[in-house]
C-alpha cells in the first residue's frame, strides 16, 4: 500500500478539530504501542490504538472514519491508564466517532432493533449503547 | 449512620436482587439508607468530548437532588453511576467556565451547584466508615469454603482519580470476601473489560469476552464470580447462553452481586437475595454449601 504524507492533510482541520474535542496532544504520542499492548478489543480492530494516535497525527481523514475500530472501543480506559505520556486514547476514539455522529450517521439503528432485541437487554446496556452509538 | 442513596433505573428493574441485598446487609450493618425523594437516571456513561456539557446535565441534576435533601454525600451501588456522576462532579469542579455555562442551562434549578457533594460506592463506604474489621464481627452465616473469584470490571477502577482502588491490582472486593469467610480467589482477567454496551450490537464479541474472563476464573479454582455492576452482571451471567453456544468446552459458573454474598453473611432472608432473576442458578451451589 502506498501512503501519502503530506503538509497539507496535517495542517487539515479534521487534526485541528480531533485535538480540540479531544482535548489531547495527538503530538505527543512516541507510538510506543502500550495502550494497543493492553487493549481488550485488538482481535476485532483493523487499526489498533497507537494507529489511531498515528493516523490522527498525520491527518489520514478518511481511514479514520472509516475505521471500524472505533466502534469496538468500549471505553474501558485501560489504554488512557497505562500511557506513559498521559494521552487519552478513549478520548480520541470517541472524537471520531463524534465527527460522523455529529452528521447523525448512527452507528446503532435504533428503528433497525426489534422490540424482542430490545427486550432481551436490561436497560443499562440500551442507554449506555445510545449514548455511545447514536447522535 | 445515615446515608443518601442514588439507586438508577437498573436497580429498580433488572438489578433488584442488586438493590435488595444492599439494602438488607445495610440495615443489618445498622446503616440508616435514605433513598433521594427524586432523582433520575445519570447518563449511564460519562461523555468524553470536551465541549459536550449537555450530557452532564444528568448527573448535576441529581448532585443538587443530594443538597436539596441538605446530604453533603451520596452513595451508589451500580459501578456506572458510581462513575458516571463522581467524574461529572470533578469535570466541573476543575472547570468553572463549563460549570457556568451549565448554571444558565438550569436557571430553573434552585441551587447554583458548585461541586461539593462527595459522592461514594457502597464499597467505600463499608471499607471506610463501617469498616471491614466490624462487619466481620457481625457475620451470622460465614461463607465457609466458597471460593469467590471476584470481578472489578473497568469503572469501578478507572480512571485513576476516580477509581476507589488500585487501578491495576485491585483487592477491596477480595478483602471483603475474606471477612465474610468466603476463600477469594484471584484471576488475571479481573480488571479487563466485559465489553459493556457492546452487548446490543455485537453480543458475539461479550461472548468471547465472557468466555475468557470465566474460563480464568473457573481456572483457579473459583465456584461463583462476584460483581459489582449491572451490566457485568448481564454480560457475565446471562450472555453465558450465547458463550456456551460458541464454545462447546465452556462450563457455566453462577455470577452473584458482591452484596448478595454480603446479604447471606448478614443473616439476610432469601427473599431479599432475588436468586430468581439470574440465568445461571446459583442455588444448587449455595445450598451445596448450606449458605441457603
Ligand atoms: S501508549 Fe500513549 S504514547 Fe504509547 S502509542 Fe499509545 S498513545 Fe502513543
Ligand atoms: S478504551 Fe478502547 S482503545 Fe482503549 S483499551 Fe479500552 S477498548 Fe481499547
Ligand atoms: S448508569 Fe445505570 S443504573 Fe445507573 S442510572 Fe444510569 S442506567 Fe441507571
Ligand atoms: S460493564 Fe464491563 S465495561 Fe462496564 S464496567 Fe462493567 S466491566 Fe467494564
Amino acid at each position: 500500500m502506498r501512503t501519502i504524507l503530506s503538509k497539507k492533510k496535517i495542517r487539515d482541520d479534521f487534526v485541528r478539530k480531533i485535538e480540540e474535542i479531544s482535548g489531547q496532544k495527538l503530538l505527543a504520542c512516541y507510538q510506543c504501542g502500550k495502550c494497543s499492548a493492553g487493549c481488550p478489543a485488538v482481535a476485532e480492530m483493523d487499526i489498533l490504538p497507537n494507529q489511531v494516535i498515528r493516523y490522527a497525527q498525520l491527518g489520514f481523514k478518511e481511514e479514520l472514519l472509516e475505521a471500524k475500530s472505533v466502534w469496538i472501543c468500549a471505553s474501558c480506559y485501560t489504554c488512557n491508564v497505562r500511557c506513559p505520556k498521559g494521552i487519552k486514547i478513549a478520548e480520541v476514539m470517541e472524537a471520531v466517532r463524534q465527527v460522523l455522529l455529529r452528521k447523525r450517521k448512527d452507528h446503532v439503528e435504533v428503528p433497525k432493533l426489534s422490540a424482542e432485541d430490545k427486550a432481551s437487554v436490561p436497560a443499562i446496556a440500551l442507554i449506555s449503547s445510545f449514548r455511545k452509538f447514536t447522535s | 449512620m445515615k446515608v443518601s442513596y442514588y439507586p438508577g433505573c437498573t436497580l429498580k428493574s433488572n438489578a433488584k436482587n442488586f438493590e435488595d441485598s444492599a439494602l438488607c446487609a445495610l440495615r443489618e450493618l445498622g446503616v440508616d439508607v435514605q433513598e433521594l425523594r427524586r432523582w433520575n437516571c445519570c447518563g449511564t456513561v460519562y461523555s468524553l468530548t470536551t465541549d459536550d456539557l449537555m450530557h452532564h446535565l444528568a448527573s448535576v441534576r441529581n448532585l443538587i437532588r443530594v443538597k436539596e435533601e441538605q446530604a453533603d454525600s451520596v452513595m451508589t451501588l451500580c459501578a456506572m453511576c458510581y462513575n458516571t456522576l463522581k467524574r461529572v462532579n470533578e469535570r466541573i469542579k476543575a472547570d468553572p467556565d463549563s460549570l457556568q455555562k451549565i448554571h444558565k442551562f438550569m436557571d430553573e434549578e434552585k441551587i447554583a451547584y458548585r461541586g461539593d457533594v462527595k459522592v461514594r460506592h457502597l464499597l467505600e463506604l463499608l471499607r471506610e466508615d463501617v469498616k471491614f474489621e466490624a462487619i466481620g464481627k457481625k457475620v451470622k452465616k460465614p461463607l465457609h469454603n466458597l471460593k469467590v473469584a471476584s470481578y472489578y470490571g473497568c469503572l469501578l477502577v478507572r480512571p485513576k482519580e476516580i477509581g476507589l482502588d488500585d487501578m491495576e491490582n485491585p483487592t477491596v472486593l477480595d478483602d471483603l470476601m475474606a471477612v465474610l469467610g468466603a476463600n477469594p480467589v484471584d484471576f488475571p482477567y479481573k480488571t479487563e473489560c466485559c465489553g459493556a454496551y457492546l452487548t446490543v450490537d455485537k453480543p458475539e464479541t461479550v461472548a468471547d469476552r465472557t468466555f475468557s474472563i470465566l474460563t480464568s476464573a473457573r481456572g483457579r479454582g473459583a465456584e461463583v464470580v462476584s460483581v459489582s455492576c449491572p451490566l457485568c452482571a448481564f454480560n457475565l451471567d446471562h450472555r453465558q447462553k450465547e458463550t456456551a453456544k460458541k464454545y462447546s468446552e465452556f462450563k457455566k459458573i453462577p455470577i452473584l452481586y458482591f452484596t448478595q454474598l454480603l446479604a447471606i453473611a448478614m443473616g439476610c432472608g432469601e427473599e431479599s437475595l432475588r436468586l430468581d432473576l439470574h440465568y445461571v442458578d446459583p442455588q444448587p451451589l449455595l445450598r451445596q454449601k448450606g449458605l441457603i
